[in-house]
């Protein structure tokens, strides 16, 4: 029989341990699941683990697709980490990446075809004003009204979805596009192009806002006192009202950088690899970023090695789509199992797993 | 000879890390109400766990009646003829009392029967509770009845309790003990734990004492006097806390007229609560838990706000300030809810020194916090105030409760507190700690500062304080002096006779 056991203190060994197992556990899920449908598992697992990175065939085109998807990936979830340390959860980030992009793509479009060096650095804060507002309409919501958080933040997802829609057919519509919904290729307009700052590594300036976020988040939850309050108050909320925090303002603070981090990763895209604002504009970064907050363990520094793994799935997934007519949806399957694997194996951290006979307990003594 | 209702011979429980029982053997005879006296963490809840079938001990044997006892659950326990009434009552606010008993039982009778036999047993021992009542609206004495009743409908031949009076007034104690003097009357027994000696020397003919797990002692504790209980106890010469008397100073915490909603459901709102303490002078503030406590410390604290002129320190108006304005201006608090409330749980002492430390500290220079000097204070705490742990590197929750309410305390108090408000601050700590712990509050009056000790135990009320005043219903009675305050006249201010008579203090 198994039992749980309450550890007296959190194990710091099972809290690094835990996304490492996850990965393992969730190879073999997949492995399986692959079997299933019919494929060979260990040629889907090194098509999605390792060919992107190492394989001749592919590694030239793959290698640079780490960092322009590892970029969004980061910077949105270091903006959820904190949110989510504080018990503040803005499940939105999708809806905020999306609206944040449309306010970038808007100020580009306003200023086309004049060519400024303001133009990119005012597109920069548009999108992260732009994801800050659509950010706070759950946060206010929820200071005044007390309404949940998780499910405001996720229904503005749709809405952002039919605004970008409502763009990408209407009022953004590239007037030179002959009919068809798109806007104007922001990426060939040289004033508002996010391009590869050193050509073939993949590097964008989101790539640098994203270590820029990555270093801010990481001061300031180890150094300043913000950071404590934040974990404070997702620990022990009747503590953090005890030592001063009001949890009103830390709503709106928590959900603002979210917010803005999240708008800004829009914006980036938008104006680099996306180039212009259609209706699928949206990969799913803003959910998939849930998934690496998590299992980067709300660490600044756990958050980019997990970008950078979920990064990996998404170009070995769609090489294994091309290569093994694995469905889409197997991929997304995949990086759902990772964060039940880390939540289920998270009780590890906090309890301690013990045998017991039930019939001899009686006699035992130690 | 006829055997003895319940003996325990030999009983060990070992967890993992601490011998909770060693070697403990008693006898409880038929119609004997017997004592378990221990401080906290001498494992009489162990102990009576075993009894009661939820945990098994790892060696020895129970007898009962003669024959061979070992309950795997309280199932079997109940069977046999075992209650217990537990010292945190398990009961759901939104249900009526009935339907609270009948969620206790093995097999219920169905509700309008089940009623009928409440009323009965209620009126037959004495214990007026109407079962159709919300649990939610009962008093703390009304509810620890629907758990005795509970317990009385399975007709048990031993009925434990486990610290039943801490959460009554005088009277309603009183009442309690008609019920187990009646029931013992009719050859029931009675377990009796509790750490309050004058109780169990007017109701208990039987002591056992338990030590670290060990029995130490048995006495008859109407032929001792409590102090020489307190002492088996304990194991050593207790230290009465004392001080030589103070002139009350100048005015330094004021509240006139303070009127806030609770801002829980269940809680008590505060109904113009007016006090006024000196520097040098404690306020004991007595009451049944569940009375405007929380929101009592709360508005002090500046967790609950008030307008400006409810509260003032020191002649200035605080009322509409948070926690750490006030905490700048020398108000501070230690909350009763250790974990979670005056700490967070899974903090470490470290971080738990800055929760309230930082800006008397100055452990935060410009927004940035300053670890070394957090985890110098927080040292410094361990080390005035005795906290045993192994460094300020552990986490809040692997501390005694005991040891986690001294550096509650001790973090206030090394702040140089001018007002320092206190809620429950010996609750569930042992006699050694606990006089240590009132002895630094009496020490911090002496040198200047205006306390205030917001508790259930009025031993201890009277003990440190100058002035009491009881809390009932969210209103404030009018402070006394303590010297020359009998039980009776305290009683009657916790039933809230005298709310709202003569104003003494303002």
């Amino acid at each position: 029989m198994l039992r749980l056991e309450r550890r007296p203190s959190p194990s710091k060994a099972w809290n690094y341990a835990t996304p490492v197992v996850a990965v393992l556990l969730t190879m073999i899920a997949g492995g399986i699941l692959f079997t299933i449908l019919g494929k060979n598992p260990f040629e889907a697992i090194k098509l999605i683990f390792w060919d992107p990175l190492f394989s001749e065939q592919f590694a030239a085109y793959s290698r640079p697709q780490l960092l322009v998807k590892a970029g969004p990936l980061i910077l949105i979830a270091v903006g959820l980490s904190i949110g989510f340390r504080a018990g503040i959860w803005n499940i939105g980030a999708e809806g905020q990446y999306i609206v944040g992009a449309l306010c970038a793509a808007a100020v580009a479009l306003a200023f086309y075809p004049a060519e400024s060096v303001l133009v990119f650095p005012l597109m920069i804060v548009a999108g992260a004003l732009g994801g800050w507002a659509w950010a706070m309409i759950p946060a206010i919501l929820r200071t005044r009204f007390n309404t949940n958080e998780i499910l405001v933040s996720l229904l503005l997802v749709y809405v952002a979805e039919k605004l970008l829609a409502a763009a990408a057919t209407g009022f953004m519509r590239n007037p030179q596009g002959a009919g068809f919904p798109g806007s104007r290729n922001i990426n060939q307009y040289a004033s508002a192009a996010n391009h590869e700052i050193f050509a073939g590594t993949g590097l964008h300036w989101g790539g640098v806002a994203a270590f820029v976020a990555v270093l801010f988040t990481y001061i300031m939850l180890q150094r300043h006192i913000l950071g404590f309050q934040v974990q404070l108050a997702g620990q022990a909320p009747r503590a953090a009202r005890f030592a001063g925090v009001a949890p009103a303002r830390l709503v709106l603070m928590c959900m603002g950088i979210s917010g803005a981090f999240a708008g800004m990763a829009g914006m980036f895209e938008v104006a680099g690899p996306a180039r212009l604002i259609s209706i699928d504009f949206n990969a799913g970064y803003g959910f998939t970023a849930i998934i690496v907050a998590f299992l980067g363990r709300l660490n600044p520094i756990g958050i980019v090695l997990a970008g950078l793994l979920l990064a990996l799935t998404y170009i070995g997934g769609e090489l294994a789509q091309f290569m093994l007519n694995l469905p889409a949806a197997a991929i997304q399957v995949f990086q759902g199992m990772l964060l039940f694997f880390l939540l289920a194996l998270d009780v590890l951290s906090n309890y301690r797993v013990r045998l017991f006979l039930p019939q001899r307990a009686t006699t035992e003594t130690v | 000879m006829t055997p003895p209702l319940l003996s325990i011979q030999g009983l060990t429980k070992v967890y993992p890390g601490v011998v909770a029982n060693k070697d403990v053997t008693f006898d409880i005879g038929e119609g004997e109400v017997h004592a378990l006296l221990g401080e906290n963490g001498a494992g009489k809840s162990t102990l009576v766990k075993a009894i009661y079938g939820l945990i098994r001990p790892n060696e020895g044997t129970m007898l009962w009646r003669g024959q061979p006892y070992a309950p795997n659950a309280p199932a079997q326990a109940r069977a046999t003829g075992v209650a217990m009434v537990f010292q945190h009552f398990s009961l759901f606010d939104a249900m009526d009392v009935a339907e609270n008993v009948a969620l206790g039982m093995d097999n219920p009778p169905p509700i309008r029967e089940l009623a009928a036999r409440i009323t009965e047993v209620s009126n037959n021992y004495g214990l007026p509770l109407d079962p159709s009542r919300m649990v939610g609206d009962l008093s703390a004495g009304e509810r620890q009845r629907v758990e005795i009743i509970r317990c009385l409908l399975q007709n048990p031949q031993l009925l434990i309790m486990d610290e039943p009076t801490s959460v009554l007034t005088p009277q309603e104690v009183e009442i309690l003990f008609r019920t187990l003097r009646q029931l013992r009357a009719e050859g029931r027994s009675i377990l009796y734990i509790s750490h309050k000696l004058e109780e169990i020397r007017s109701l208990c003919e039987n002591a056992t004492v338990l030590r670290l797990g060990k029995v130490v002692g048995r006495a008859d504790p109407r032929q001792e006097s409590a102090r020489s209980l307190a002492e088996m106890m304990v194991g050593q010469t207790l230290h009465t806390p004392s001080r030589p008397a103070a002139q009350p100073g100048k005015m330094l915490l004021q509240v006139t007229d303070l009127s806030v909603a609770s801002p829980s459901a269940f809680g008590t709102s505060l109904k113009s609560v007016s006090l006024a303490v000196r520097a040098g002078e404690i306020l004991g503030i007595g009451g049944v838990a569940g009375n405007g406590q929380d929101e009592l410390l709360g508005a002090l604290s500046g967790e609950i706000r008030a307008n400006a002129e409810a509260v003032r320190m020191a002649g200035e108006p605080v009322g509409q300030f948070g926690p750490n304005a006030r905490r700048a201006m020398g108000l501070l608090c230690a909350p009763e809810e250790r974990l979670g409330h005056a700490a967070a749980p899974d903090m470490s002492l470290t971080e738990n020194a800055l929760l309230t430390g930082a800006w008397r500290e100055k452990l935060v220079t410009r927004g940035f916090v300053n670890w070394g000097k957090a985890r110098g204070f927080a040292e410094k705490v361990i080390e005035r105030f005795d906290v045993r742990t192994p460094g300020p590197w552990v986490a809040a929750r692997a501390l005694s409760g005991g040891n986690l309410q001294k550096f509650v305390i001790g973090r206030e108090i090394l702040q140089r507190p001018s007002v320092l408000v206190v809620n429950q601050p010996t609750w569930g700590v042992d006699a050694s700690a606990a006089a240590s712990i009132r002895q630094a509050l009496l020490d911090l009056a002496q040198a200047g500062a205006a306390v205030v000790v917001i508790s259930q135990d009025l031993d201890e009320i009277l003990e440190v304080a100058d002035n009491f005043a009881a809390l009932n219903g969210g209103k404030l009675s009018a402070p006394r002096p303590v010297q020359g305050l009998t039980m009776d006249q305290i009683g009657l201010m916790l039933g809230g006779a005298e709310t709202g008579e003569t104003d003494v203090a303002a």
